[in-house]
């Protein structure tokens, strides 16, 4: 049994407008120690289906799965109460910015102790030691000093590891990592992705990685899953996903990058991202697909099967490779 | 050989920072001693990490604000007080945060049109509109945008009509401050695309300011990496991926994620964060984090060297 097991989550939300789906009937599953990165653009819906499986959206969304459910928990059924209890202890999450997610008014050291005191009730002594230890794992240096001041006072990338080490304090199963780099210089990135990577492999808990480099997904994940316009496209082995894409968004972003153009033209993906008003009534991507035909834009394509990495096309690429194989 | 359209000799800018009620006031080296030529119809590449100077550099270039030290010249006239603002209509900019760049209270006919408003009093209100439907055509907006609002563009089209601004008084030469940085993957080459057509055809200079190594690797001609106010490594694109000279560079290199799963290689480890612009080290500024350093680095500092490929540091590879 996969440890969180996510079928046909929705997210629908209200606005002035107007019922607006940022996350259209996504499957998801993790096993036990994986790492998966989720790839995507802007509003394809990543960080959103992330944030309602851990409760954190707010009221004017409606939250629709046939399945959620983590570590044996049912996380449709479960009350506030007992969702804080797994939330921040067996499932805990990175933000893109470190220094908008710290409290700016209590020292490092409050906040990474608080997660302690709440979560595993250590006593002052133990949750000093503790949050040492912690410092010393995610490659702070100094720790005893840096416990005591305040986010403001240290660069970027000392600030997301702080919000690493506070993450993994209660040691949890599952860590959602929401852009972790995003904000931070090449050299730092790098840094950052070694630790998280290093935690995975060490501490055998799963990490799902979102993001939209397509390097860093190449460097870090095992398999990727990429997400357009709140649906899932594609999923696959990150290595089979940059040799045969099956979905066409998939193969067109992959040729958008600058590294692997041949010309001084970039192939490009005409158009923007469908958004509220101008959602397509078949396939999302066919008013930008360049294969796409009449069927395409008239009915919703339903997602492949696995061979073809679950593309949602009705014509995926790749495909006769795929049968010889 | 064409003259330059940018010469630019041990430009510095300086800040300086008040410390606390009682400290006295210090000194903030955001650019030192930086020199460059930029030929018409090139693209100079000016990267490295945040704190690095290349916005600085950039400010300086447009003459938004004064070098504290050294001089440059565009198309061959020195840059002074007096003349800036004659000058200022031959470099324009484009801004990283397309959201933040354009007026939302401007529609985009107005935002086209007053840099002549302002510039060339002498052209007729009928021929500057006409000016800016021919340039809305040219960076691939349509007619029908003239009386829209900047809300009503997706970031792509925005980051045209920044462009599109930028470009109604014929300027010589084009800052680019991490003009795509702030766009999506997809819409990110369809900028990519429309600047290098531009260049093209306008003959246009850029100097092209970015964190991103692919994206430099795509479109530059030459490249400075800067690292602490200072430019540590110059040469051309070709020479600069093939073969880095300055340790930094090279760590730089080995960082960026590459898109492919296969190519594993092996990564250059950089220990520690950047030092604070504040207080730099006494010798060379990469000494702390590098893996070569000896005494002499930290007691002296490294001098570019006015060669084709020219490498701020005592052990170059």
């Amino acid at each position: 049994m996969p440890l969180l097991e996510i079928r046909n989550l929705s997210v629908d939300f209200a606005t002035s407008s107007g019922q607006f789906r940022a996350v259209d009937g996504i499957d998801l599953s993790v096993d036990k120690g994986e790492l998966l990165a989720i790839v995507g653009e802007s509003g394809s819906g990543k960080s959103v289906s992330m944030l309602a499986m851990m409760g954190l959206l707010p009221w004017t969304a409606t939250i629709t799965a046939d399945v959620m459910s983590f570590d044996g928990h049912d996380l449709r059924a479960l009350g506030p109460r007992q969702r804080r209890r797994i939330v921040g202890k067996d499932m805990a999450m990175i933000f893109q910015e470190p220094m908008s997610s710290l409290n700016p008014c209590f020292t490092t050291g409050f906040q990474i102790k608080e997660a302690l005191r709440l979560h595993l009730g250590l006593d002052r002594k133990a949750r000093h030691r503790r949050a040492v230890e912690l410092f010393e794992m995610v490659g702070i240096p100094a720790p005893e000093d840096r416990l005591k001041v305040f986010p403001h006072q240290m660069s970027g990338g000392m600030n997301q590891r702080v919000m690493i080490a506070m993450a993994i304090a209660c040691g949890p199963k599952l860590l959602i990592a929401d852009e972790p780099t995003t904000a931070l210089d090449v050299t730092i990135q790098a840094q950052i992705l070694d630790l998280l990577t290093g935690l995975q492999r060490d501490s055998g808990m799963a990490l799902i990685l979102i993001t939209h480099d397509m390097g860093v997904v190449a460097e870090t994940a095992e398999r990727v899953s990429v997400q357009y316009a709140g649906q899932k496209v594609e999923e696959q082995k990150v290595a089979d996903l940059f040799e045969t894409p099956h979905h066409p968004y998939t193969a067109a972003l992959l040729a958008a990058l600058p590294e692997r153009a041949t010309s001084r033209h970039l192939p490009t993906i005409p158009g923007v991202v469908p958004g509220q008003f101008d959602r397509p009534r078949g396939c999302l991507f066919s008013p930008r697909c360049k294969f796409a035909d009449d069927r395409c834009k008239a009915e919703p394509p339903a997602p492949a099967g696995s061979g073809l990495g679950l593309a949602r096309c009705h014509y995926p690429l790749n495909a006769r490779s795929e049968v010889s194989a | 050989m064409n003259a330059p359209v940018v010469k630019a000799e041990n430009l510095s800018r300086h800040y300086s920072v008040r410390g606390g009620l009682f400290s006295g006031s210090r000194i903030l080296r955001a650019v030192s001693d930086t020199s460059f030529e930029l030929q018409p119809g090139k693209t100079l590449a000016v990267v490295g990490e945040s704190g690095c100077g290349k916005s600085t550099l950039a400010r300086l270039i447009t003459m938004i604000e004064e070098p504290t030290s050294g001089s440059f010249t565009i198309g061959g006239v020195e840059a002074s007080p007096a003349n800036r603002k004659q000058l200022r209509t031959d470099v324009q900019i484009v801004f990283q945060n397309p959201y933040g760049s354009l007026n939302p209270r401007q529609r985009i006919g107005a935002v086209l049109t007053e840099p002549l408003k302002i510039n060339r009093p002498d052209i007729t209100a009928g021929e500057r509109t006409r000016r800016a439907r021919e340039m809305l055509a040219l960076v691939g907006l349509r007619p029908e945008h003239y009386d829209r609002y900047p809300h009503m563009f997706s970031g792509g089209q925005r980051q045209r009509i920044a462009v599109a601004r930028a470009l109604m008084l014929e300027p010589k030469l084009l800052v680019l401050d991490e003009p795509v940085s702030a766009l999506d993957l997809s819409i990110q080459s369809q900028i990519l695309n429309l600047l290098v057509d531009l260049q093209e055809r306008l003959g246009l200079a850029y100097l092209f300011i970015s964190h991103d190594l692919s994206v430099v690797k795509h479109m530059a001609d030459d490249i400075i990496v800067m690292y602490l106010g200072r430019p540590v490594e110059m040469g051309s694109k070709d020479a600069i991926f093939a073969h880095p000279r300055h340790p930094y560079t090279k760590a730089l290199l080995s960082a960026t994620p590459v898109a492919d799963p296969q190519g594993k290689r092996n990564r250059i480890k950089l220990e520690g964060e950047l030092p604070s612009p504040l207080d730099l080290p006494t010798g060379c500024a990469f000494a702390p984090r590098c893996w070569k350093a000896q005494e002499r680095c930290r007691a002296e500092r490294p001098e570019l060297g006015a060669v084709t490929h020219g490498a701020a540091c005592f052990f170059p590879e």
